[in-house]
């Protein structure tokens, strides 16, 4: 009963931050709403007897990508999101893919609750660091390698890319394209002209 | 009394729906960025479930294994995204259009 009752109140509050999340124009709320859904979802990983997991949410999502998706918001000074005044017709877009992707959600809820019932195993060590430790570097000591060499070429990308670009032709290249693009049409809003 | 693996089920789908039209709605990168990220956590929400339902400790490997491609995208996605405003002095993905004629 407990977990049930906690369960509505984490999943009710997740709910609420992602809309918060999607509906917030200021980049800072919505990082903040971020942050209250991998809270919430890692309370409802604790009620699955998974702490392990919980607490990897914690660090990692709500601690690090976070921390690093909030310092480029402040870095860059954005300004608040405006409404859209092309491509309107990806507001439809957006709420037909919404509705269909909702349906498809209770369709599941409906039949996975009437399919029949199996012996639910609850065991309680499943979760526990030692039975993540001992599966990771046995059975799937592969995945984890590569994940290794994943995680490597990314930091390599990440410094490629935040880097100054030491080639001064490519930067020439889009600024011609962009002063091209302002006198080919005065009009403040060039994307029009497509 | 637990809640069914159904609820879960749902709960991870309706996240999943918020992510998806967030994505589609947000002109801004970061923005859109952030869409992804709840997009897979409501996978992980699964996994972790269906790990609990059948004892089976693969989902939670899988979820860690999930949580480390977020990592790696978060880096290099911010790192596009920091490029992308040193030339454009702006983040709103329509202005992304310079392959387009």
């Amino acid at each position: 009963m407990v977990e049930t009752i906690l369960f509505f109140l984490f999943a009710g509050f997740a709910i609420a931050c992602g809309i918060s999340l999607v509906y917030h124009r200021n980049p800072l709320y919505s990082a903040i709403s971020l942050v209250g859904v991998f809270l919430s979802l890692s309370c409802i990983y604790v009620t699955l007897a998974a702490p392990f997991i919980a607490a990897v949410q914690v660090l990692i999502y709500a601690g690090a990508i976070m921390v690093l998706v909030v310092f480029v918001i402040l870095l860059l000074n954005l300004e608040d999101d405006k409404p859209r005044s092309s491509l309107t017709y990806l507001y439809g877009v957006a709420g037909g893919l919404g509705l269909a992707l909702l349906a498809q959600a209770f369709f599941i809820f409906y039949a996975v609750s009437r399919a029949p019932k199996q012996a639910v195993n609850m065991d309680e060590t499943v979760g526990r660091t030692l039975s993540i430790g001992q599966g990771m570097y046995t059975q799937y000591l592969l995945p984890v390698e590569i994940v290794g060499v994943m995680l490597l070429m990314a930091i390599i990308g990440g410094v490629v890319l935040a880097r100054r670009l030491s080639q001064p032709q490519l930067e020439l290249v889009v600024d011609e394209e962009l002063d091209r693009r302002m006198e080919s049409d005065q009009k403040d809003d060039y994307r029009i002209s497509f | 009394m637990e809640p069914s693996l159904a609820s879960y089920l749902a709960l991870s789908g309706i996240l999943f729906a918020i992510g998806a039209v967030g994505v589609v709605y947000k002109r801004n990168a970061i923005g859109v960025f952030m869409c992804i990220e709840l997009m897979l956590n409501a996978v992980n929400l699964t996994f972790v479930a269906f790990s609990r339902y059948y004892a089976d400790v693969t989902g939670q490997l899988f979820v860690f294994m999930v949580m480390s491609v977020a990592a790696a995208e978060a880096a290099v996605g911010l790192g596009i995204i920091i490029a992308f405003f040193r030339n454009r002095q702006s983040i709103d993905v329509d202005d992304a259009s310079i392959l387009k004629n």
